[in-house]
């Protein structure tokens, strides 16, 4: 796996991770995306070196770069979408219902907190 | 003959794509879910008996021999959670129909029931681990549909918490995939299992952990279980009784199909039994600590799947047999668990124990169906809980894992003492005047139905038994799986 893509996925994955841990609902998305895109990008990463197009002309097989990862991540990559709008209309009717993109704390926790008698 | 091992995931996706022609006519979309459900569970029972026969049936698809191309391959193991689950996803749909709410007022219902069925019989077949990643996502997008679609206000939050949990784990899935492909070179689980030995063992061992970790997510072992009590009590009764008893489980599936395949071990596995052993306990004292019937039983599903973590940590075809047994008793009895309380709360309008009481003569029907799973839960005889625990003991007293074997009888005293708590709060105490809601003779017959099979399992334990130490043995030796993947065949 080339250094460039290594970094850009960890990258991908780090600052994914730091948005899902905040409190309002689209960044939790954004973060979400961004982690899909540094899985996808290993997965991209993880066919080896960059070759030829796998079509067989003339010439040997040893300069193609291998097809099936792409293939795999095209795969990734549409599911990744679908699951994105999907989400995205979720946090739409989060909004309509409550009016706010932010998600409360656990409706357990708050219980626990009022219980031990302090508050926030 | 070999491409009706296809039909379990044909046969849905068909059915779906009906149900989505027929959105106007709730009638045509019952008759089309119920064929189909009914169709694939007859499947599943001949390839049971044909695959115990005959042996692993490999299906190709499109021709591209294995380890290139997608290859299902149907074993023992297999079509033995195939049919477990036909029978599971059937009975939930009729119970779905009867209740008549679920179905009518969301039209799409049917259609993602059987996207679902076919995301379970594609995770189960799959000879792949890509393709598994895909099936989980087929079943996981469905789910999240069918968790999220009545949610309103407060349980918005909840039901997110549901698919996001879901998606880091598919992203955590496909990295390690990723990372899979990179050193072997493969994603066909039998090739997989060869390719692998060249990996030096630091590498190979980290991939076991991390596959763990994503499907422990999705089996919600201790300590990734948060998400699922959360969750799970806030879908509409049949979609709850389904994902307990089909979702978790699939994962404790690709668990014991990954780890024995791909990263076996010589002796018991210690870290996993602790964490068996954690997933049991705090499971179940979860469940005491809770006041609603859907909640209690949600951190029982937790609590049971610390069972069979255990049954595969021992790395013995006994403790292997032994956890697929209790996989199958868990798949009947969980369900019929939650239907039964969803039976109570749509008679009494409320699942909570402090505001119910005396269903047992109220409606004593629920009762009766209540009592026999609930003590099959808890592991008494002659139940089929009682089949499953007693092999997972006896698996653990040959390798002499005393703690892990006293920690899961001590899970059971908890997990009785909960289930009395429901039928003490729920069914006992004074009876209120009000005549209870009538409910649909359908849902009744549905749970009974499973509660049968859950009876056909307990009397039938030896050649069940038998059977899933055909199947352990199969796992264990990853040769005879390689050959029927990659052998030479006709």
């Amino acid at each position: 796996m080339s250094w460039v893509i290594a970094i850009t996925a960890g990258a991908l994955f780090a600052t994914g991770t730091y948005l899902l841990l905040q409190r309002l609902l689209s960044r939790i998305i954004v973060g979400l995306g961004l982690i899909a895109h540094g899985a996808n990008l290993v997965l991209l990463g993880s066919g080896g070196p960059p070759g030829a197009p796998p079509i067989i002309e003339e010439g040997g097989v040893a300069n193609y770069s291998d097809p099936l990862e792409q293939a795999l991540v095209l795969t990734a990559i549409v599911i990744t979408f679908a699951i994105t709008a999907f989400l995205l209309a979720l946090a739409y009717r989060s909004w309509i219902e409550r009016g706010s993109d932010e998600v409360e704390d656990d409706l357990e926790d708050r219980r626990i907190l009022s219980k031990s008698g302090k508050s926030r | 003959m070999t491409t009706a091992a296809t039909l379990p995931i044909v046969i849905p996706l068909v059915a779906a794509a009906a149900a989505l022609l027929t959105y106007r006519s709730v009638t045509a979309q019952r008759v089309i879910g119920i064929i189909a459900s009914a169709a694939v569970a007859m499947v599943a029972l001949w390839l049971v008996f044909t695959v115990d026969d005959g042996g692993t049936i490999v299906v190709s698809v499109g021709e591209w021999v294995p380890p290139l191309g997608i290859a299902l391959v149907a074993d023992r193991l297999a079509v033995l959670l195939l049919l477990t689950a036909a029978i599971a996803l059937l009975a939930v749909l009729l119970y779905a129909v009867s209740q008549g709410e679920t179905d009518h007022d969301f039209r799409g219902f049917h259609a993602v029931y059987q996207m679902l069925a076919a995301g379970v019989g594609l995770a189960l077949l799959t000879g792949d681990l890509f393709t598994l990643f895909v099936a989980f996502e087929i079943m996981l997008t469905a789910s999240y549909v069918l968790m999220t679609h009545r949610a309103d206000g407060e349980e918005t939050r909840s039901t997110l918490t549901y698919v996001v949990i879901g998606l880091v784990a598919s992203a955590l899935l496909l990295t390690a995939i990723a990372i899979t492909y990179a050193v072997a070179g493969t994603v066909n689980l039998a090739d997989l299992s060869t390719k692998l030995d060249e990996v030096p063992d630091g590498l190979r061992a980290g991939l076991g952990w991390l596959l763990f970790l994503v499907f422990g997510i999705k089996a919600a072992i201790f300590p990734l279980f948060f998400w699922l009590p959360d969750s799970y009590p806030l879908a509409p009764t049949p979609v709850t009784a389904l994902f307990a008893g089909l979702l978790t489980k699939i994962g404790v599936y690709a668990i014991v199909r990954t780890q024995v395949l791909l990263f076996p071990s010589d002796g018991p596995a210690t870290f996993m039994l602790v964490i068996a052993g954690l997933t049991m306990v705090v499971g179940v004292l979860g469940a005491i600590a809770q006041k609603d019937i859907k909640r209690i039983l949600s951190f029982h599903i937790v609590s049971q799947i610390g069972y069979m973590i255990m049954g595969l940590a021992f790395f013995t075809v006994a403790g292997i047999a032994a956890a697929i047994v209790f996989i199958v008793h868990q798949i009947i009895i969980k369900a019929s668990l939650f239907l039964v309380g969803g039976m109570v709360e749509e008679s009494e309008g409320t699942g909570a124990i402090d505001a119910v009481s005396g269903v047992a003569r109220r409606t004593p029907l629920i009762g009766v169906l209540f009592l026999p799973a609930a003590l099959s839960l808890a592991g008494f005889p002659p139940l089929s809980g009682f089949v499953g625990k007693l092999a997972l003991v006896e698996a653990g007293v040959d390798i002499e894992a005393w703690g892990i074997v006293a920690v899961s009888l001590f899970a059971s005293v908890l997990t009785l003492f909960s289930m009395t708590k429901i039928w003490g709060g729920v069914f006992l105490g004074k009876a209120a005047e009000d005549a209870p809601r009538r409910l649909a003779p359908g849902m009744s017959w549905a749970t009974a139905g499973m509660l049968a099979v859950s009876l056909v399992i307990a009397l039938g334990a030896e050649p069940l038994i038998q059977y899933a130490e055909r199947a352990a043995a199969d796992l264990v030796d990853p040769v005879t799986y390689r050959n029927w993947v990659l052998g030479v065949r006709g």
